[in-house]
């Protein structure tokens, strides 16, 4: 029997406000230990929360970038199991009425377009975080817990089980991930946290719609452990099926070490999560004036924005794609044509030499040494032929070098291409006297011998003249 | 004269006047603590050096010449849930038996710009879960009428420092009547302000939902003044009302000419002690010839409001209590692993009563119960609000029993929980709708303890209540009857 597999993904994603969701504490990464700490977010007998409003007004933000619903009527909730990372026992979060709901966003796979559903995005508070001795909190004489992350604030963007393979799921995520960083409420780093996920992968016969026993991997964080989680399990439950076994509901942890996921805990062990009503915040009641304001306030979405690439700019789908997927590239883009650069040629500029600098020394595109400035004026300069691509070539690893203007650059280096046809003439003349094989090659019939003509004609104007000139030129010399 | 036996607005005069030096009165409190607190058991925790401390800065600031404010000098005391900076806060718990708390509740803030003398922490049932303060991990306080009864609860501590004259006024915290049913059994003045008038910031929450900072004082007039130091906005607070702060003391005006006056059938319940039911009717005569109007009226699911609240007030606590796990603060029992741990001190260092509370508020919110109870609940209490939101249609003030017997033996409900419980059934009802109350002494049982009557009022209504409360504590003298302690009395 064929299989498919139903994926469904709850993504959680710290959010950048300066301060906590419930107290004034700082939420900056990096901290010494217990330092970004205060009686509330310690949980100290007493103490009680205030919702901080820009992790509401996050959230709805979040809610209308994904075309959720913003419910006018929200509360919060106490979600209750003990673990020593959640100082109250009780994590306050959303259950019944959550901020945002029936959103969608559509992603792209091997050029089909899907549309991935949303069931609801809530705000919550994250753990702390435990510290150790042994490798878990069951083989350590003990343990210690950092409370600097404890009332960090949360998005779980919680989806419907609309992916049906691991590339499916990782373009969702990547998408989200996208969506967050434009309108600017996650950093949206893995490595730091900021954005982790909650998956549960089912199998079922092809054609068929009866949901199958999923099982839930807790807290991937990297891309490739999400695929890589995702293939395990497909093939895993695969071969339960077709030895003719059951799918148990549980709860598995992905072992990136080892590759495999391993079960950690059943159905049956499951928490009852007791959730109950925040008695100590009263509800979010939002205005259709506030989330209008807040509607007004988001930029321009990635399918927005690529949509306006491949329409007004001619990029392919492709490189409109590559360049909308970070916020952060595609304000590079937008700050490289602004004075008259060719789209075209500034994708492809930043798609190639540009990408393959940053890639190679670890950099990002915010911190790239050639500001997108300078990156239009250069490829202005092509435009206009005052130097050839091959020369902008030099001029670009000048730039990543020095802070230098692209002009600067070449009329320092004497690198502006050489124009004026009697000059080029000139080098041709001398080119054609001093190579007389490749010449009667050319003229005895063999058309390819002018390449080696035109390659000396290039070395000799150490790469100035321009090579249509070039050609041109020799080619009216040879047939006289 | 003994001055501890005086109102605070009296010794503030007093002050003013140079009759007395806040040392003087200080030392004088401290001495009746030395003759009876062995008797009445009212503190877990006496801050004496503080104290005297705070009288001197007092005297020298009347030596300099400086207004005083209305608290400035006048010993009181705190219940042991108001988190105290560096002094203890145990909740009268043995899992909190050496938690000194790093910050002031937002009430301890506001009563220190007020400068009183903190004489220290008082006893309280554990988490504030009781009604005789029985249920202190450390020991029963008594009460000061009778050695042999209690106090009340769950601020009983505090009801009996007053009651005993070694505290001229202190606060409570009333979830289900924890102010006005221990100021009724111990004959003093004891309100519950309205839910939000006061900042919870710094009260160890028992149930958010229903829990109320307030005065628990010798007469009407202390309690006005006390609740001015205390009320406001708290931006710590959500919960906390916005509404602007009279001054309360201007409330204090004897006139209830043509106040209508609601009396529910359902607060004069049946198993009533009969000597209760005597003072209530009387004091009600007495409202009807001071001039106010007296109408029956109907509150019709008051029957239900003891099952409501104890269901509510469980699930709150059960979720509020998860905190004490023996992880970063509070007392630890070392187990195998760390859910050992956790359940080795929970199990072992909260009281029988705080684990019962726990698990019937499990329970109610536990899969598969949790619509059948505790969204039950929550749909009666808004039943109840109703109840009192269409009374108050048509009375400006509602009075009732504060509780339908004057205090009993101590150990004679103590093995009946349930019992115990019923207890509540005339200020429950106030707590689920959020409203104010007050209770005034008005006369005493055939043994001689103290009977409480209790006013109710719309929301935000202190001042009517006091206006109320205090044209009739003005028609009697009860207010001026101490408590008389046995043995070493000075
Ligand atoms: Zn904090």
């Amino acid at each position: 029997m064929n299989y498919e597999a139903v994926i469904g993904l709850e993504i959680h994603s710290e959010l950048k406000t300066n301060t906590k969701i419930f107290c004034g504490c700082a939420t900056s990464f990096g901290a010494e230990q217990n330092t970004h700490v205060c009686p509330v977010c310690l949980g100290l007998p007493g103490v009680l929360p205030v919702v901080n409003k820009r992790v509401v007004e996050f959230a709805i933000k979040a809610g209308l970038a994904t075309n959720c619903t913003i419910n006018n009527y929200s509360k919060f909730d106490r979600k209750n199991y003990y673990y020593p990372d959640l100082p109250k026992n009780f994590q306050t979060s959303q259950y019944d009425l959550p901020i945002a709901e029936h959103g969608y966003v559509d992603i792209e796979v091997d050029g089909k377009t899907k549309r991935i559903r949303l069931t609801r995005i809530h705000m919550e508070e994250d753990a702390g975080k435990l510290v150790h001795s042994g490798t878990t909190i069951k083989d350590s004489a003990t343990s210690n817990v950092d409370y600097n992350r404890t009332g960090v604030p949360l998005l779980e963007i919680v989806s419907e089980p609309d992916m049906s393979s691991a590339a499916e799921a990782r373009t969702y995520m990547e998408k989200v991930k996208s969506i967050l960083e434009y309108i600017d409420v996650s950093n949206c780093r893995m490595e730091q946290g900021n954005l982790r996920a909650d998956l549960n992968v089912s199998l079922r016969p092809v054609g068929t719609t009866e949901l199958g026993t999923r099982t839930e991997m807790k807290n991937i964080n990297s891309f490739k452990a999400l695929e890589d989680a995702i293939s395990y399990e497909i093939e895993r439950q695969t071969e339960v099926l077709e030895d003719g076994g059951h799918i148990v509901q549980e709860t598995r942890t992905w072992d990136p070490a080892r590759g495999i996921t391993l079960s950690m805990r059943s159905k049956e062990e499951a928490h009852d999560y007791r959730y109950m009503p925040e008695p100590d915040l009263p509800p979010i009641v939002t205005t259709p004036e506030q989330i209008e304001r807040y509607r007004q306030e988001l930029p321009e979405l990635p399918d927005a924005r690529q949509a306006r690439l491949t329409g007004q700019y001619g990029l392919s789908a492709y490189d409109a794609a590559v360049i909308t997927a970070s916020r952060q590239l595609a304000e590079y883009f937008d700050a490289v044509i602004v004075d008259g650069a060719d789209p075209k040629l500034a994708a492809n500029w930043i798609m190639g030499d540009l990408a393959k600098n940053l890639n190679a020394e670890g950099k990002t595109i915010e911190d790239s040494p050639v500001e997108a400035k300078r990156l239009g004026a250069m490829i202005l300069l092509i435009s206009k032929g005052t130097i050839s691509s091959k020369i902008a070539k030099k001029v670009f690893e000048e730039m990543w070098k020095s802070p230098d203007d692209p002009e600067k650059i070449v009329k320092d280096k004497g690198l502006v291409q050489i124009t004026d046809t009697k000059a080029i003439e000139a080098i041709v003349d001398a080119v054609i006297a001093a190579n007389p094989k490749p010449v009667a090659d050319y003229q005895g019939g063999n058309k390819k011998a002018i390449g080696a003509l035109v390659g000396q004609v290039m070395k000799q104007s150490k790469g100035k003249a321009n090579p249509a000139m070039v050609n041109q030129l020799l080619a009216a010399r040879l047939e006289q | 004269m003994k001055l501890y036996d005086q109102p605070a607005h009296v010794l503030h005069d007093m002050l003013v006047n140079k009759e007395i030096t806040a040392t003087e009165l200080t030392q004088a409190v401290l001495a009746r603590m030395d003759a009876v607190e062995d008797e009445v058991g009212a503190y877990l925790t006496q801050t004496r050096d503080t104290a005297l401390q705070q009288a001197a800065q007092t005297d020298a600031k009347i030596a300099r010449g400086e207004a005083i404010a209305f608290l400035e000098g006048i010993p009181g005391a705190l219940k042991d849930n108001i988190c105290t900076k560096g002094v203890k806060t145990t909740c009268a718990s043995k899992i909190l038996e050496h938690f000194v708390p790093p910050y002031n509740a937002a009430v301890v803030e506001k009563l220190q710009a007020a400068n009183p003398v903190l004489l220290g922490k008082t006893n309280m049932d554990e988490f504030a879960m009781g009604g005789s303060t029985e249920n202190s991990a450390y020991h029963p306080t008594h009460n000061p009428w009778n050695t042999e009864c209690v106090p009340g609860g769950s601020s009983g501590g505090s009801a009996a420092a007053v009651a005993a004259g070694m505290a001229i006024w202190a606060l409570g915290s009333d979830t289900g009547g924890s102010i006005r049913q221990p100021a009724s059994f111990c004959g003093v003045v004891g309100m519950k302000p309205t839910y939000g008038r006061v900042s919870r910031y710094g009260l160890v929450a028992y149930a958010s939902s229903l829990d109320q900072i307030g005065p628990l004082t010798r007469d009407v007039t202390d309690c006005a003044h006390l609740l001015n130091v205390i009320a406001g906005h708290d931006a710590m607070d959500s919960t906390s009302s916005a509404a602007a702060v009279p001054d309360y003391t201007k409330a204090l005006v004897q006139d209830v000419k043509g106040l209508k006056i609601g009396l529910p059938k359902e607060y004069f319940v049946k198993g009533m002690d009969a000597d209760v039911e005597k003072a209530i009717r009387t004091a009600i005569e007495q409202f009807r010839v001071l001039g106010a109007e007296i109408i029956d009226i109907s509150l019709p699911h008051t029957e239900y409001a003891i099952s409501t609240y104890y269901l509510i007030a469980p699930a709150e606590a059960a979720t509020n209590l998860e905190r004490y796990d023996g992880v970063s603060y509070g007392e630890r029992i070392d187990g195998v692993d760390i859910m050992e741990m956790m359940t080795n001190t929970r199990t072992q260092k909260f009281g029988a009563e705080v684990k019962r509370r726990i698990m019937i508020g499990n329970y109610a919110l536990s899969a598969g119960y949790y619509d059948a109870y505790y969204l039950k609940a929550l749909k009666v209490r808004t039943l109840i609000q109703q109840d009192y939101a269409k009374a108050f249609e048509t009375v400006d003030v509602i009075v009732a029993p504060t509780a339908p017997t004057p205090a009993f033996k101590i150990g004679s409900m103590i093995s009946d929980p349930l019992q115990m419980y019923l207890q509540d059934v005339c200020t429950v009802p106030l707590n689920l709708a959020g409203l104010p109350g007050i209770s005034v002494p008005c006369g005493y049982s055939n043994q001689h303890m103290p009977i409480g009557l209790q006013i109710i009022g719309k929301p935000l209504a202190e001042e009517t209540l006091l206006r109320t409360a205090y044209t009739y504590e003005q028609s009697q003298s009860f207010h001026k009857e101490m408590a008389v302690l046995g043995g070493k009395q000075a």
